[in-house]
């Protein structure tokens, strides 16, 4: 009897033991108690600037996205859960953008970050996120440093970066203005350095005859292009945000200096550049038509055009903006947030009914996800850059026209090849297909 | 102070009490330190973080309210300091390693040293002048980061991350980071308020307040009125410094961005609305300028107000309190705590 009943308690033991280890690990693991996820929600955030300098266009992208997914979640959501999108405005301020962010995980204990915007204001909640193990997925800028999976394993890129944008319209620059002279007008941070790197990779040296750097806050950039017209350059690489797009053609304007411009896609949304340039224009009394101004500016696109024929990705985009938020414009900004959040519908699609935070991880390294880019994405376990190129565009007639095939290449010394497999088409609900 | 042997009877322990600054000061300090504990206990890591965020900043209020509140002088730009304190401290954790107690002298003691030469030009200047003097410093200051010689080192527009301090192991492993960093804080806190109560005590503190008074009566009386007002500044300007590097741990980080214009002015907003000269003042206009802009911003998205209009709530909230606080109490919270302890006394006695 005694001997019967010891392995009993052995046995009760060992399994109360069991039942211990594994509720804690479930706590550190995920498990039945994912942060920010129940059976009919799974709640995430991010921080961008609804207020300040850089709140032009960029503060579309909170709404946007959150629209994307009212009109995902109208549809029945993702495995039966609704997506719900908490977004705070850091203002552009790195401390307000660290206070927020613990907020969002500490305490609306959110599944994941998802679209935070910027550079110097993102990089200094990577380490928290990534230590915190909280997917930060699809950080909205193109700074290089998003790609480093082996130091923070749950960050991840999302639109190309600056310097394969740079390679790109580099390529173009050198088979189509052969010969020419060129000059650069770079933004004086990680953005203009990135986007030179590649850049340089493929325009002759001997050619770029000027280099002219601004400060973003300082909107006197009279000197630099002065600089770059007395250069006699016939090509000008805009490395700018759009607000240093449209004051770069201004105070060209003003000299009667009209090169050839060629500017990186974070520059050269046409809605937003041509509604700078007709407020600036305003402002010191001379009205002029925006759209007119940045014809024949040539882009590198990795998104269909707002504008551009009939796109199955547009039209859906354009249905949710009407529905949800009439009262912003159909712009890039838009487009983007849209964009980056179906891929975060696809990638929690692809997680399957029980949701972790390592489940999430472990879809997206499996990569495979197309949808409204016009080039792939390079997700695997080895990178965590987002899509790999783009496609040349021309401003014609105030609306961004696609030309030739959409190119991808890498951040090294890789060539820029074309990418012929044709784009998906958009789901009409919005729900990506399981 | 001198100290008269002590006599063990209880009737004499009461003048001891009121004779001593500095015994006074130590129980409060002390009871301080308790509460701070007791405080950072019940509370949640982001409440902790907040907590943090409240300490550093009331010590760069503090520090200001010496300047405007004692020696009479104005700063616009403390901002600055705190940018220096944030910068000293992000390098010398980052790149040479130090460790942290040292790492947040040498911010306090670096920025001093910048505020002493700022004193020296803040001495010949006044009112208006001075204001406008340190506005620059505020506005011009952070944007050195980005001057070409010095980007490599500071980083430029995306500045310096810096790796926040780990509790140590004999706290258990589960100890919350943002716990530790608010007793880091809080330390600093009632360390920096026990210093400068017992300056304002002291003769140097009487000498301030008499070139706040009057100038010309200052200097008759033999007091050396420019080594008085950049001593003030150099003070300050160390407790900016030590909030900066508090800054720094606390929020991981020292750049441009976190160091604008704002910063300055929300540390003097801090400063009167708490009530100028008054070190309580400062914890006060602290715990304020910290949390009010998170309430009014939780208030405002859980309302589901328009973009536009949530936008902006928080800034119309901080006027609103701005205005309510000065039309109620005109010499700041503190007066207004003073003035219900003399009323309530008053009743007593009736």
């Amino acid at each position: 009897m005694v001997l019967s009943r010891r392995p009993r308690a052995a046995v009760a033991l060992a399994a109360a033991l069991a039942l211990t280890l594994t509720a804690c690990g479930g706590g550190g693991g995920g498990g039945g108690s994912t942060p920010g996820v129940t059976d009919t929600e799974v709640l995430i955030g991010s921080t961008l600037p609804l207020t300040g300098n850089a709140a032009p266009g960029y503060s579309e992208q909170g709404p946007a996205a959150k629209a994307m997914f009212d009109y995902i979640n109208a549809s029945g959501g993702i495995h039966g859960r609704k997506i719900n999108l908490k977004y705070v405005d850091d203002g552009y301020n790195p401390a307000n953008t660290v206070t927020l962010t613990k907020q969002l995980v500490l305490e609306d204990k959110v599944f994941a970050m998802v679209g935070a915007l910027g550079t110097p204001t993102h990089t200094k909640v990577v380490d928290f996120l990534n230590s915190s193990r909280v997917p930060d997925l699809f950080v909205a800028s193109g700074c290089t440093c998003w790609d480093q999976p082996d130091r923070n394993p749950y960050t991840y890129g999302w639109q190309p970066d600056y310097t394969v944008e740079g390679k790109i319209l580099g390529d173009y620059v050198t088979k189509n203005f052969a010969g020419k002279k060129v000059a650069y007008f770079y933004q004086d941070d990680d953005f203009g350095a990135d986007g030179m790197k590649g850049l340089d990779k493929f325009i002759d040296q001997n050619l770029v005859v000027s280099r002219q750097p601004y400060q973003p806050g300082n909107t006197d950039v009279a000197a630099q292009v002065s600089a770059i017209a007395r250069s006699g350059a016939e090509v000008v690489v805009l490395e700018t945000i759009p607000a240093y797009t449209a004051l770069f053609k201004l105070t060209a304007l003003r000299l009667g200096y009209s090169p050839q411009l060629v500017a990186s896609s974070v520059g050269a949304d046409p809605v937003t550049v041509s509604g700078l340039l007709e407020n600036y224009a305003k402002q010191s009394g001379a009205p002029v038509t925006g759209t007119d101004l940045i014809e024949g500016l040539v882009s590198s696109a990795y998104l269909p055009s707002t504008t551009g024929g009939q796109n199955s990705w547009i039209e859906l985009f354009r249905k949710v903006h009407d529905q949800y938020i009439p009262n912003l414009p159909f712009d890039g900004n838009v487009i983007y947030a849209m964009s980056y959040a179906y891929t975060f519908a696809q990638v929690l699609q692809a997680a399957g009914k029980d949701l972790t935070r390592q489940g999430l991880i472990d879809a997206l390294n499996k990569g495979g996800f197309t949808g409204p880019g016009l080039v792939p994405f390079r997700y695997g376990p080895d990178s965590h850059a987002g899509y790999t190129g783009g496609q040349i565009s021309t401003i014609t007639g105030g609306q961004q026209v696609l030309s030739g095939t959409p190119l991808t290449t890498d951040d090294g010394d890789g060539p820029v090849v074309p990418y012929t497999t044709p784009q998906p088409a958009a789901p009409v609900n919005g729900v990506p297909a399981a | 102070m001198t100290e008269t042997p002590a006599r063990p009877s209880a009737t004499r322990a009461l003048p001891l009490w009121r004779r001593s600054t500095l015994l006074r000061h130590g129980c409060w300090a002390v009871l301080g330190l308790l509460g701070f504990w007791a405080l950072s206990i019940v509370l949640d890591p982001f409440a902790n973080l907040q907590l943090a965020q409240i300490s550093y900043t009331a010590i760069a209020v503090a520090g200001l309210t010496v300047l405007s509140g004692l020696s009479g002088q104005i700063s616009l730009g403390h901002g600055a300091f705190v940018a220096v304190g944030a910068y000293t401290s992000a390098l010398l954790l980052e790149n040479e390693g130090w460790s942290l107690a040292p790492v947040l002298i040498v911010a306090t003691a670096g920025t001093a040293l910048v505020g002493a030469l700022v004193g020296v030009a803040a001495a010949r200047l006044r009112g208006p002048y001075l204001a406008g003097a340190t506005l620059a410093l505020a506005v011009g200051l952070p944007s050195l980061a980005d001057y070409h010689g010095l980007r490599e080192l500071l980083g430029g527009a995306n500045g310096l991350v810096v790796s926040p301090p780990v509790p140590p192991l004999s706290l258990g492993e589960t100890f919350p980071l943002e716990r530790w960093q608010s007793w880091i804080c809080g330390i600093c806190l009632v360390a920096v308020l026990f210093l400068l109560a017992n300056l304002s005590r002291s003769r140097l503190g009487r000498d301030m307040r008499l070139v706040r008074e009057d100038e010309d009566a200052a200097a008759l009386s033999g007091v050396h009125v420019a080594r008085i007002q950049i001593l003030a500044f150099c003070v300050s300007a160390g407790c900016a410094g030590l909030a900066g590097g508090l800054f720094a741990i606390v929020n991981n980080l020292a750049a441009p961005g976190a160091f604008t214009l704002a910063l300055s002015l929300s540390l003097l907003t801090a400063a009167v609305l708490g009530g100028l000269g008054s070190l309580a003042g400062a914890v006060y206009g602290a715990v304020i300028v910290t949390l009010l802009p998170t309430w009014s911003t939780d208030l405002a998205q859980r309302a589901d107000l328009p973009r536009a209009i949530y936008a902006n709530i928080p800034l119309v909230l901080y006027g609103l309190v701005l205005i309510l606080v000065i039309l109620a109490f005109p010499g700041g919270i503190q007066s207004g705590v003073r003035r219900i302890g003399r009323l309530l006394r008053r009743n007593r006695k009736i």
